[in-house]
């Protein structure tokens, strides 16, 4: 396994591709704690999706409006459609965040419908206006099931950006953070800008998703938003040790998919995906019997704490 | 304890830290509070029972800003709710709670902090103090390490308690603080309400009326309408206005000093109304 490895790392795709991973892997745990411990999987995911819809919209305006608007210009001319799609991602992500979070704090029914809606909405945009951008076939499935072999060296610095951007976000509002986190309502008696903290935890969730389609793809975002934390959550207590191990288990699961996919030319989002929910499942096999602080606490309260 | 040097100064004056005026509130076309005037004194203990629905939720969601008035005024310390909250120490209902959640128990007491950090401020050791001052008060500040979902209901609630303590507040606001933890464990915590009353005012809402008003010094009756004038039992007609049907609360051991023996009578009579109309 060392020597594929090694022979692996010859080539700057795989080196891309690793580094990708592990860049990802950092946002993905610290961000993915708070989807867990909050309990805002379904949330995530409808973003996660309305996402595409910013693809559709980059691959739109970089065939369709640019050549018309800059005729000429070099960026007409350039066939690649550059960042053009990330950049659409990234803005429908935050938007639909937004949005999501808005009707999830004030509409009282159903909210959880709304935000299937909006999920599926923003999906069908996206595939709509890639059929209207004419004269290009957009590869949909690389942004589908992740294309972490193709990750080029703007995307790898777009990355590494968010990354540093989310790590500063969360050591800044930390303590709001984990406030509204645990108990929303103490937190506005407190007088922490509820709204505020909650709307910057949805939109680095929504960076942090543009970052992981990439890597693992946008069907696939959820599990690894989700696998790391939900693991370490079953290993460790607290919010910092959750974060700090999720985002080694990224990098655990990225490499060893990664090594997966090129010794048997499998699709690598999917080799990642497998390897975490293995180590799920092995994690649940062995925390089974109460050994785990989260599976302890309800056993232990009763048995041997008094 | 800066915020609380004086209890004896407070006591003998009287301030009115909290002041309710013709409030009406709730969450669609027909109104959950009506017309509720409420007057609370410094060093106050209040009970508010009531039944499930009748509102007792409600009220404190006014009193701590997180529900708007559709009319009257509400003041506390003197100041519109949104500053005047700061005053306040909150207790929600435990049940409310994801007892799942990977934080310590210092973390959660520390909470009780925040409204004097504001975003950007770090905790200072001013605020460590703070906490360390309230989990002592509740006797959990042994077991500050452990995770919150590691405790038994009743430390749980102390907990909580010590959040709110955190903060050092004039007024500490608690939602049904007994309705999850056995008979023994809520002695304990009415117990330790009681010693917090000599230096915090208190006021609480529970439907478990035995208990409530055993301990505490003023009791009141919620059901739409606010049934509190102060007095230190409740009289048959306010239980009568407040509890429209017969309750089985009535059943089991209820204090005299609240129950006199009218009031049973009250509500036995009423019982035999309603069985003879149906």
């Amino acid at each position: 396994m060392i020597n594929a490895l090694a022979e692996a790392l010859q080539f700057t795709f795989m080196r891309h591709a690793l580094l990708a991973g592990l860049l990802v892997s950092v946002a993905c745990g610290i961000i993915g704690t708070y989807v867990v411990v909050k309990r805002i999987v379904f949330i995530s995911g409808g973003i996660a999706h309305a996402a595409y819809g910013g693809i559709g919209l980059g691959y739109y305006v970089k065939y369709m409006v640019v050549p018309v608007l800059f005729a000429g210009s070099a960026a007409a001319r350039d066939p690649r459609p550059g960042y053009w799609p990330l950049l659409g991602a990234i803005l429908f992500s935050l938007l639909a965040a937004a949005l999501m979070g808005h009707i999830q704090r004030r509409t009282r029914q159903r909210a959880d419908t709304i935000i299937g809606v909006l999920w599926a909405i923003g999906m069908a945009i996206g595939i709509v206006l890639v059929d209207l951008t004419r004269g290009y076939k957009v590869d949909l499935m690389s942004y589908l099931f992740g294309s972490i072999l193709a990750v080029e060296r703007l995307e790898l610095l777009v990355i590494a950006g968010l990354d540093v951007l989310v790590v500063a976000l969360v050591t800044l509002f930390y303590k709001e953070l984990l406030a509204v986190s645990f108990d929303e309502t103490f937190a506005t008696v407190q007088n922490v800008p509820v709204g505020g903290i909650y709307a910057l935890l949805l939109g680095m969730i929504a960076l942090t998703v543009v970052m992981l389609m990439r890597v693992v793809g946008l069907i696939l975002v959820i599990a690894m938003l989700t696998i790391p934390p939900a693991i370490s959550g079953r290993l460790v207590r607290g919010i910092v040790p959750m974060m700090a191990l999720s985002a080694l288990l990224g990098v655990a699961f990225t490499t060893l998919g990664l090594w997966l996919s090129y010794a048997w030319n499998l699709t690598s989002g999917a080799s990642i995906i497998l390897v975490a929910g293995t180590g799920y499942l092995l994690s649940l096999l062995a925390t089974r019997r109460g050994a785990g602080p989260s599976a302890g606490p309800r056993l232990g309260a009763t048995l041997n704490r008094r | 304890m800066t915020a609380i040097a004086e209890p004896v100064a407070i006591r003998n004056d009287r301030t009115e830290v909290i002041h309710v005026e013709d409030l009406w509130a709730g969450y669609g076309p027909e109104p959950v509070l009506e017309a509720v005037n409420l007057h609370v004194y410094a060093l106050d203990f209040i009970g508010i029972i009531g039944p499930n629905g009748g509102g007792k939720t409600t009220l404190l969601k006014v009193l701590l800003g997180l529900l708007a008035p559709t009319r009257g005024t509400v003041t506390v310390m003197g100041e519109p709710v949104a500053s005047g909250r700061r005053h306040i120490g909150y207790v929600p209902q435990v049940v409310e709670f994801d007892h799942d959640f990977p934080i310590s128990v210092w973390d959660v007491a520390r909470m009780g902090r925040l409204g004097k950090r504001p975003p950007l401020r770090r905790y200072t050791s001013a605020d460590d103090d703070a906490v360390a001052d309230a989990l002592r008060r509740v006797d959990m500040l042994d077991l500050r390490r452990r995770a919150i979902g590691e405790l038994s209901g009743g430390q749980r609630q102390r907990v909580y308690i010590a959040r709110a303590l955190a903060g050092r507040p004039e007024i500490l606001l608690l939602d049904e603080p007994t309705s999850s933890v056995d008979p023994r464990v809520s002695t304990s915590i009415y117990e330790l309400l009681r010693e917090l009353n000599e230096r915090v005012t208190i006021m609480l809402v529970s439907h478990d009326m035995g208990a409530v008003s055993s301990y505490v010094k003023s009791v009141g009756c919620l059901n739409r309408h606010l049934f509190y004038h102060g007095q230190d039992h409740l009289t048959p007609e306010m239980v009568e206005l407040a509890y429209q049907c017969p309750i089985d609360l009535v059943a089991h051991g209820v204090p005299h000093r609240v129950f006199a023996e009218h009031a049973i009578e009250a509500i036995q009579r009423y019982r035999d109304e309603e069985q003879r109309r149906s």
